[in-house]
Parts: structure tokens; sequence; C-alpha cells
């Protein structure tokens, strides 16, 4: 080890580092300095003993608080849960209409709803309910089944002809193209009447006879002007709203060979509380009834 | 010579045996603090610390206890952070989280202002109003009622442990906590109500972080006006180093006046003998036994010289003692220091301070302070943001018009309730559906909404356009909100979407 060496003017030794003739010296760290360094080692041994830190083979030293992670996580959760119970309560034991008029409990509700449709929801109707071919768009104002806070409840409940519940919502139309039950040419008229029904460009001639057509076979369901008919879960004709398409080549498909959705059942599969609110949700959307 | 009779008729000038304790060659770097024990002094500048000390203490404990009256919706205290509902009362201003931008003003008008004082007064901010300055002359007025003035607590310091020393000891430090609690008790009032927190104090119903900065604030003030005095302002502040930056030739600092004073000689009737030239400094020490940073001023300026200036009420009083002129050490300019001891007689005038640089800041200074009054007094107190939903960008209606939906949130930041239309302008034939409760719509495209006084209201708005008169796929339209009462109104721009045609 080379001799430690002083330097003259400041009478500090010197770490024998040297760059361009300006040597370093070897001051002392600052008391306050060093006790704060001294404190936080205590500190740290303090921590280890109290907290979860050292690892072993099977797992961590415990810590002599017995603190840990997982338990502060289901206090957490306990405490979030014990503090939506009165709101859950609630929504159990009052109807529908009632917790909409509760503006606390309705925006409890229908936040809840939003989480719990983007879980099981999203996957048909779309991130935003939106819909898409065949899946109906739940932000609008038409209902196939109705759109009132009871049909909407009933529909979830229940859901669309989905056999495994009895209550299910069923309705089918026939096949009329593919089983014969009219020709090609009835098919073609009765689809320029629709489109005529629903205000869009048709042949007039086509369109009245299958007018006559649309009498003897459609509107026992569909209505007489194509208003559609709720309870049978028939789809309006009239409006600017499709299911399956508007134009006339999908008109015409689904008169020959009619496809129909099939939506779950999910009482039994989610519990009470989180259909109401999903059923609120819904409804929030802006095309409830 | 007169001037040496004079010196051999001295008044009692006592001649203090003092070493400065952080001069240089004494100053080791690792060494503990050696006690400062500052001597009393009467002056000038003594008198104005006094003033300094009462205005910024009575500005200090006395500011969260004035009222204001701002109505029935909200809070009558002049000043109040109100961090619960997230406002900022001050007098007749009320500043939102969204307006902190008036803090960063007030932060840069501070910091340039401390630029201005220091570049024309020199460390005037650290000799009179820095609070570490205030607390620590107002423990030191504690220390020297209790103890006695620097002698005695000398004495005191170094003799045994007897009862006379412990009662001293325990009143001492009993009335510096008090004062220690006494300034964190005060500043938790800027936070709340503060007659009301005063009460929930001490019947122990206070919020816990009332008690934990009070704990905290008592500690620190405790510790660093108590103990670490000086060594706060030498080690701990980073300001002196900065400060350098902002002195110059012409910046007041305290200045011995060596050409005058030296060479420096005891009151003998030697050095009368000797009738060798003598300065004015008869090394009476009384400046180095004054002086709170235990310092010697007389080494040449110093980092630690706060220029609280009790060095030169000290040395003027020994001069008009010995019958000499005051201002030995003396406020003075390095240049006026320089032509002075040339020989030159040199008026100080406040011409001194009207420099390029000193108007520089000045003109900043007040050009950051006129933009924040400008704004003050122009800023909305009604604002709208919208938001359009996104998922789904637009809904088809089954008569085939096109609806976009938006969040509208409308922010009344007045302290009063206040009634607004909402209107559409812009978009052909488009009608409003307001689902809010209260909302009232008073045709299909306007509506009215109360919204509570400095609150946020917040709307869901579905916008109708008819079928025929969607023009494309994107249009441009403006939500207008408007006070029915004042006509004051805040106009945002939104998009209505339509699909592809």
């Amino acid at each position: 080890m080379a001799k430690p060496e002083t330097d003259e003017i400041t009478g500090t030794e010197t770490t024998g580092h040297e760059w361009d003739g300006i040597k370093e010296l070897n001051t002392p760290l600052p008391r306050w300095w060093l006790w704060t360094f001294y404190a936080t080692i205590i500190w740290a041994i303090g921590y280890t003993v109290l907290y979860p830190a050292w690892p072993l083979v099977d797992g961590a030293t415990r810590g002599v608080l017995g603190w840990s992670s997982r338990a502060d996580l289901t206090t957490t959760l306990a405490g979030v849960e014990q503090e939506q119970s009165q709101y859950l309560t609630k929504i159990n034991e009052l109807s529908l209409g009632e917790i909409a008029q509760d503006p606390e409990l309705y925006q409890f509700a229908v936040a809840g709803g939003r989480s719990a449709f983007a879980v099981n929801c999203v996957q048909c109707h779309g991130s935003g309910a939106q819909g898409f071919e065949g899946y109906p768009n739940l932000n609008d104002d038409s209902w196939l089944w109705g759109g009132t806070l009871d049909d909407i409840y009933t529909t979830v409940r229940h859901g669309i002809r989905y056999e495994a519940d009895e209550d299910t919502r069923l309705s089918q139309m026939p096949a009329f193209g593919r089983d014969g039950m009219l020709d090609r040419t009835q098919v073609n008229d009765v689809a320029e009447y629709v489109l005529s029904l629903s205000g869009q460009d048709h042949d007039a001639a086509a369109a009245q006879a299958g007018a006559a057509v649309y009498t003897d076979n459609c509107a026992v369901c569909h209505g007489d002007k194509g208003q559609g008919s709720q309870e049978l879960g028939a789809p309006r004709l009239n409006d600017a709203i499709w299911l399956y398409g508007g134009d006339k080549a999908s008109i015409v498909a689904q008169v020959n060979a009619p496809r129909h959705g099939v939506m779950p059942a999910w009482s039994g599969r989610l519990d009470p509380v989180t259909i109401k609110q999903l059923v609120l949700f819904v409804h929030s959307l802006g095309g409830g009834e | 010579m007169t001037e040496i009779i004079n010196r051999l008729e001295p008044g009692a000038v006592d001649t203090v045996d003092v070493e400065a304790v952080n001069s240089k060659e004494r100053r080791k770097l690792y060494q503990a603090r050696v006690k400062v024990f500052p001597k009393r002094t009467h002056g000038t500048f003594r008198s104005l610390k006094w003033w300094i000390m009462a205005i910024t203490l009575g500005i200090y404990y006395l500011t969260p206890w004035l009222r204001w009256d701002r109505g029935p919706y909200a809070p009558d205290q002049a000043v109040l952070v109100d961090l619960a509902n997230r406002r900022f009362y001050f007098f007749f201003v009320e500043i939102w989280p969204q307006e902190f931008y008036y803090i960063a003003g007030l932060l840069i008008m501070a910091g340039v202002g401390l630029f201005l004082i220091t570049s024309t007064v020199g460390r005037a901010w650290c000799g009179y109003t820095c609070p570490q300055t205030v607390w620590v002359d107002l423990f030191l007025v504690v220390e020297r009622w209790v103890e006695g003035d620097r002698n005695q607590r000398i004495k005191l310091d170094k003799a045994s442990w007897s009862f006379d020393k412990a009662r001293k000891f325990v009143t001492k430090h009993a009335i510096w906590l008090l004062i220690a609690m006494a300034t964190g008790g005060a500043w938790i009032f800027y936070f709340a109500d503060a007659p009301t927190l005063a009460l929930n104090f001490v019947e122990g119903e206070a919020p816990f972080v009332a008690y934990s900065t009070v704990a905290v604030l008592t500690a620190t003030t405790y510790v660093l006006a108590g103990f670490m005095r000086e060594q706060v302002c030498t080690y701990m502040c980073p300001w002196p180093r900065i400060q350098a930056a902002m002195l110059d030739e012409d910046s007041l600092t305290v200045t011995y006046n060596d050409w005058r004073g030296e060479p420096r000689g005891k009151l003998s009737k030697k050095a009368n003998a000797d009738e060798r030239a003598v300065g004015d400094c008869i090394d009476c020490n009384q400046c180095v036994a004054v002086c709170p940073m235990g310092i010697d001023i007389r080494e040449g300026q110093q980092l630690e010289c706060i220029t609280c200036a009790l060095c030169i009420d000290a040395c003027n009083g020994v001069m008009d003692k010995i019958g000499r002129a005051r201002g030995l050490i003396s406020y003075s300019t390095f240049s006026e220091y320089s032509r002075r001891a040339a020989g030159e007689t040199v008026k100080t005038t406040w011409r001194s301070f009207v420099r390029p640089r000193t108007m520089v800041y000045l003109a900043l200074w007040s050009l950051a302070g006129i933009a924040m009054l400008i704004h003050l007094g122009m800023r909305d107190r009604l604002d709208v943001n919208v938001l359009h939903d996104r998922n789904p960008l637009h809904v088809t209606l089954s008569d085939g018009s096109i609806r976009n939906g938006y969040t509208v949130k409308i922010l009344n930041m007045q302290a009063r309730p206040r009634v607004f239309t909402v209107s559409l302008d812009g978009l052909d034939g488009a009608f409003m559906q307001v689902e809010a409760a209260g909302a009232e719509t008073l045709t299909q495209e306007v509506a009215r909404i109360e919204v509570e006084p400095d609150k946020l209201r917040q709307l869901r708005i579905y916008v109708h356009q008819p079928k025929d008169a969607v023009t494309g796929e994107r249009e441009d339209f403006r939500f207008i909100v408007r006070d029915t009462d004042s006509d004051e109104q805040s106009t945002y721009s939104a998009i209505f979407y339509a699909p592809e045609r």
C-alpha cells in the first residue's frame, strides 16, 4: 500500500487519484450523512424482521408482524365488498323501476352492468353494444322482443330460442323458398314489397304483386303494414334497421331460408343482481323504451 | 494628533474575547458544531429586524383568521387551501386545480423577485425575511430572556448541572417547544376553516393529518431554529450558493471598510504612544460577538454572511462611544467600497439601484404580475367539455335518422347556482334528447339545466339528425352553453358522424 499523501493546503489526505495535476482529496463524509446511512441500515434490519423478506427454500420469512400482501388484499377486497353490499342488497330487493328512480343506486347499477356486459355480452353484441349482422344493436330503438326494462329482463334471464330454458323466447320463420312454400317469383315479388314497406327503391309492379303474397304469408306475424310484433319477436319491416341486411339480396335470402339467432339464458349463470344491473345498463344505452 | 487623543479617552468599550466560529482557518471539514452565542445589539438594523419579525410573524399567524364573505356557497376564510374540494381561495380570487398556472406565475414572480432584491440590496431575504432567520431570531430572544446575554449564556453552558441550570434549561426548551407548536399549529389553519379546526384540534377530533403536520412542523422548527440555526444556512440551504450569480459589484453587501479600519489595534496608551498610524478598528470584536452566523466580517465577504447587518449596529455603537464616524462596517456596494478606498467621496443614492440588470428583473417581474392580473380579470367562470361517444360512433334509428351520443360537462366556476341553456348550432334539422335529472327541454334544439355553485354537471345528450338532413359522413357543429343571467357563454366545437352511404 502506498504511503498516504497529505495535501498541503487543506491538510487532508488524498486518495492517490490524480487527473491533469488535480488530486482528489479524501474528504470524510459529513457526520449527518453517516448517521442517516446508519439509520437506514438499522431501519432495514428492523424491516426485514417485521415484514416478509428473506427468501428461503420453501418460501420467505414471515416477519413477526405476520403481514402479507395476500391478507392485505383480502382485507381490502372485503372492505370494498362491505361497502358495495348495501347497494347490492338494495338492487336485489327493489324492482328495476324502483332502482331507476334512485339516482345513486341507478348510477351504481349501470356501472356494474357496464362491467358485466364487458365480460358476458360483448362477444356477440360488440364492445359498444353496437351489434353485428345477426346480433342486434342494443343502442337503437328497435326491439325484437320489446325494449322496456321488464322486456329486457325477461330476454336476459331466459334467452332467445334457448331450448334448455322452458320460458325462453321462441319464434321461427318458415323457410318459404327452401321448403317450396313460395316459388321464385313470389319470393322476388314479396321482397320488392318489403323494400317498398321500408321506403326503399323498388319495382312497383312486382311490389304490387308481392302485396298479396305478403298478406297471405307474412302479415300474420310481421303485421299488415310491416310493423312487426314484439310478442312473436317478429321484426319490423317498415323501418331502417335490419338484423340480416336490408338490401334486396339479403331480404330474398331471409325469405328463402331464414336464419335465427340464439341467445343463452343468463339466469343461473349470473346472479340476479348482476342480471338486473345488466338490464339497467342495456336500457341506459339510449334506445330503451 | 486629535484622532489618537480621542482614542485615549474612550467610553467603556468592552473588548470581547471571541473568535469567529466559522472562520476559514478554524473550520475543519469534519467537526461538530461549535455553539454560537450571539450578543444583543441595538441600532437601526436591529430595530428594522424587530419590525420585520413582527410583521412576518403577524402575517403568518393571523392570515388564516381573516374572514371574507363569499356568500352561502363558499367558505368564508380569506386565505384557504381547500384540498378536499380542490379549491384555493385567496381573498376575492378563487382558483381551481386547472388554473394552477397562477401558482406557477406566483412562483416565477417569487423567483424573479428574489433575483431583483438580491441584485439590488444583496441577501436581504436571508438577513431579514427568511423563515429560518425569523424563527432563529425569535428563539434567540427566548434564550436571552431565560439565560441572559452572551457572557451569562457561555457561563451557564460551561457550568456543571445545578438546579438553576436545569430550571433555565427546562424553561427555555418549554418555550421553544410552545413556539414550535404554534408554528406548526398555524400552518394547518390554512387548509381548513380555522375556528372549527382549532376547536376540533383541542377536542382531539381533528383529522390525523392535522396532528401529524403539527408534529412534523413542531419537530422541524424546534430542531432547525433551536439547534441547527446557522448550520441550516451554511450547509442545508442551496440559496447562498446560487445567489453568488445574482450579486455584482453594484449589489449592496455588508462591508468592512478595511481602508479605514486597518491596521487595527487595541485601545491602549501604548498604541497611542507609538504614534504609528492606527486605523479606526479597535479590535473590540463586538462585530464578531453579535454575529448570529459566527463569522468575522472583517475577513471580507463570506458565504455564511446573511447580511443581517447586526455587526453594523454593533460597530456603529462602538464608533459613537470612541467618537469616530459611523460606518466602519457599512452597507456598501463593491464599487463604492473601491472608490472610497481610493479616497473618493461617494454618496449612496437610489440611482445605484437603477441598472440594466435590475431593470430587466423589474420588467420581467412586472410583466408576470400584469399578465396574471389581466388573465385574472378575463378568465372564464364557465367551462364546457364535450366527449363524443366513440363506441358506437353513430346509431341508426328505426326511422332512418342518425343519432350521436355526447357527454357534455358543464363547469360552473362561480360560487352561486346558475341556470344554463344548452343549444345546438350548425347542424341542419338536428334535435337533442337530454338525459339528466332536472334538465328541461325548452325546444328540440335548446335545453335548460341548473348547475350547482362551484360544481360540475354532466349531461348525456343524444343528437338526432333526420335521415334527409344527413349530408355527409362527418359534420362540424357547436354546442353553445349560455348563462341565462349574464349571457356569459361557452362554445364547444363537436363533430357529428353518420354512416357511409
